[in-house]
C-alpha cells in the first residue's frame, strides 16, 4: 500500500490545473509502462503527446479515462482526484460510485471510433446524454444535431456505421463524445486508420474545437505538422516518461534532448 | 400385414392435433424460460466475484453433462421427497427450461464474447453503468451472432418435448401411444406423429434462418 498521505485532497489555489497526474505509476506485470509521471494540464489547454511506439502516450490516456487502474500516485481532474477518493481525511481508491461521478468530465476518441454498430450516427450521439445524463429524447436530439452539424454529419445522422467511411466515423465518434458536454477531451490517435484523403476532415474538426469551445484537450497523434499547428504544448514521450515538453515552436524548431532530436528527425525521414 | 387405413388416420387426427398443440405449448413455454434464464446463467458468469462465476459455470456444466430424462425424472419424483410436489406439466416447463438454459448460457457467451473490447469502452467513455452497458450496448450486439445458435436449440427444445411423455405430459408420443394401445395400431399415430414434427420443424428452420437477417439488417450489422 502507498503512503498517499503526502496526495493533497483537493488540489486549491489560483491556477488549479485541468488535469494533474501526480507521481503516477503503470505497470502491467514486471513491465513499468509509465514511471511517476507527473504532467499537469491547464484549463483549456491543447497539450499533444508524441514519442516512439510504446512509449506509453495511450496509456496515458487510457488511464484518464479510467479505462485502466493505476498502481501508484493520483490522477486529478478540475482539482479533485479521480482515482482515489477522500474518506477520514485521506486518499483511498475510488469505488464504482466515485469513478462515476468524476468521469463526467472527461470524453475521448478512440483509434478504431468505437460507434455502437446497431445505432445510427444521430442514435450514437443520443445514447450518453439520454441514458447517462438523462436528459429528454428532444433535448438530446436537438443537442446531437447541433453537434453533427459542427463535424459536418447532419446529411448522414441516420446512417449507421457500416455505411461511414472511416473519417465520418472518427466525425460522428467526435460528436458522440462532445454530447457529453466534457470539460476534457481526449483523442487517442483518431487519424492514424484512416486514409491519408479524409485526415483532413478529421483534424479541421479538432481545429475547430480548439478555437470554439474552451476546452481543455490531450491528444496523441503521430501527425507532427498537426500537433505543431494546434498544440499549446508538445510532450515527448520516452520510455514511459516525459523525455522533454515545450511549446511546438520549441520542440519541434530546437529540440534540447538528443533522443528528441533523434525521434523528430527520424520521423521526418519517415514522412 | 399391416395396411395403412386412411379412415383410422381421420379419426385420430383430431387427437393429434389437439396434442401438437400441447407439444407446442410445452416447447413454447420451455423455451421462453430457457432464453431468460440463460441469459441470467451467462451473465452469472461474468461478474465480479470469482465465486458466484465458480458456482454458475459448475451448474452449467453439470446440466449439460447429464441426460435431460435424469433431470425430469429428477423434478416429477425426487421434488416430492423434499416438499416440492408439482404438475407434470410444471414439473417438465422446470426440467426443460432448465436443461435449455445452460445451452443457450453457452451460446450467450460466445455473443458476449464476440462484442469488440473497443465497445466497452466507448460505454465506459460514456460513463455508462455496468447494466446500461449490457443493456443498450453489449447484449443487441451479442444476439445476432447468437441467432443461429439460438434457433437450433429452439428446434432441439420441440424434439425433445417427447420425453415429457414419461411423465405423463399428453403431448404428441404420449397421444400417439395412447391411441396406439386403445387400438392396437402403432403405425398411423407415429407416422403421423413423425409427419407433423417434420412440417413443423422444416419451415421454423427456415423461418429462423429469415428472422436472423432481418435482425442483423435492422440493426444495421
Ligand atoms: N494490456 C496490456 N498488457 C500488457 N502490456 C501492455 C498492455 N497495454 C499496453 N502494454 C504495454 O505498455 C507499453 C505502452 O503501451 P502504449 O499503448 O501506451 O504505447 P503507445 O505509446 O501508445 O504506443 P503506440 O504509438 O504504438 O500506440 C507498451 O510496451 C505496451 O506493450
Ligand atoms: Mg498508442
Amino acid at each position: 500500500m502507498q503512503d498517499l498521505s503526502r496526495f493533497p485532497l483537493e488540489l486549491t489555489g489560483d491556477d488549479v490545473p485541468m488535469v494533474r497526474f501526480q507521481q503516477v505509476r503503470k505497470s502491467y506485470g514486471s513491465l513499468t509502462v509509465l514511471d511517476n509521471l507527473d504532467l499537469d494540464v491547464a484549463p483549456g489547454e491543447m497539450v499533444t503527446i508524441i514519442g516512439p511506439s510504446g512509449s506509453g502516450k495511450t496509456t496515458v490516456l487510457r488511464m484518464l479515462m479510467t479505462l485502466e487502474t493505476i498502481n501508484g500516485g493520483v490522477i486529478y481532474v478540475d482539482g479533485k482526484p479521480l482515482t482515489h477518493m477522500p474518506k477520514g481525511g485521506k486518499l483511498v481508491p475510488a469505488n464504482e460510485r466515485h469513478l462515476r461521478n468524476r468521469r463526467a468530465d472527461i470524453g475521448m476518441c478512440f483509434q478504431h471510433f468505437n460507434l455502437f454498430p446497431h445505432m445510427t450516427a444521430l442514435e450514437n450521439c443520443m445514447e450518453g446524454p439520454v441514458h447517462v445524463l438523462g436528459l429528454t429524447k428532444a433535448e438530446a436530439r436537438d443537442r446531437s444535431e447541433d453537434l453533427l452539424e459542427l463535424v459536418g454529419m447532419i446529411d448522414k445522422k441516420d446512417q449507421h456505421p457500416s455505411r461511414l467511411s472511416g473519417g465520418q466515423q472518427q466525425r460522428v465518434a467526435i460528436a458522440r463524445a462532445l454530447a457529453m458536454r466534457p470539460k476534457v477531451m481526449l483523442f487517442d490517435e483518431v487519424t492514424s486508420a484512416l486514409d491519408p484523403e479524409v485526415i483532413g476532415e478529421v483534424t479541421n474538426v479538432i481545429r475547430g474545437l480548439v478555437d470554439e469551445h474552451n476546452l481543455t484537450m490531450l491528444m496523441v497523434t503521430h501527425q507532427m505538422g498537426f500537433a505543431r499547428d494546434i498544440s499549446d504544448r508538445v510532450c515527448f514521450f520516452y520510455a514511459g516518461r516525459i523525455e522533454e515538453q515545450g511549446t511546438p515552436a520549441d520542440l519541434f524548431g530546437n529540440p534540447q534532448k538528443e533522443r528528441t532530436q533523434q525521434f523528430l528527425s527520424a520521423v521526418k525521414e519517415a514522412v | 400385414m399391416f395396411e395403412w387405413k386412411w379412415d383410422f388416420v381421420w379419426e385420430i387426427m383430431p387427437r393429434l392435433i389437439e396434442a401438437t398443440g400441447n407439444t407446442l405449448l410445452a416447447a413454447g413455454a420451455g423455451y421462453a424460460i430457457a432464453v431468460v434464464l440463460g441469459l441470467a446463467l451467462a451473465l452469472g458468469q461474468r461478474t465480479p466475484y470469482a465465486v458466484v462465476t465458480f458456482v454458475v459455470r459448475e451448474f452449467v456444466e453439470f446440466i449439460r453433462s447429464t441426460p435431460l430424462i435424469l433431470q425430469i425424472f429428477f423434478v416429477f419424483y425426487v421434488g416430492p421427497q423434499f416438499g416440492i410436489r408439482l404438475s407434470p406439466w410444471m414439473s417438465g416447463m422446470i426440467a426443460i427450461g432448465l436443461h435449455y438454459a445452460c445451452y443457450l448460457s453457452e451460446v450467450y457467451r460466445g455473443g458476449i464474447e464476440s462484442v469488440a473490447k473497443g465497445q466497452w469502452e466507448a460505454a465506459t467513455a460514456l460513463n455508462m453503468t455496468t447494466a446500461q452497458k449490457y443493456r443498450r450496448i453489449i447484449i443487441p450486439q451479442a444476439i445476432p451472432p447468437a441467432l443461429a445458435g439460438m434457433g437450433n436449440y429452439l428446434v432441439g427444445i420441440f424434439k425433445d418435448t417427447p420425453m415429457l411423455s414419461v411423465i405423463g405430459v399428453a403431448e404428441l408420443i404420449h397421444t400417439a401411444n395412447a391411441i396406439g394401445s386403445e387400438n392396437y395400431r402403432f403405425l398411423e399415430p407415429y407416422t403421423m406423429v413423425g409427419i407433423i414434427f417434420l412440417a413443423i420443424s422444416l419451415p421454423a428452420a427456415g423461418l429462423i434462418r429469415l428472422f436472423e437477417g432481418r435482425v442483423r439488417r435492422k440493426l444495421g450489422l
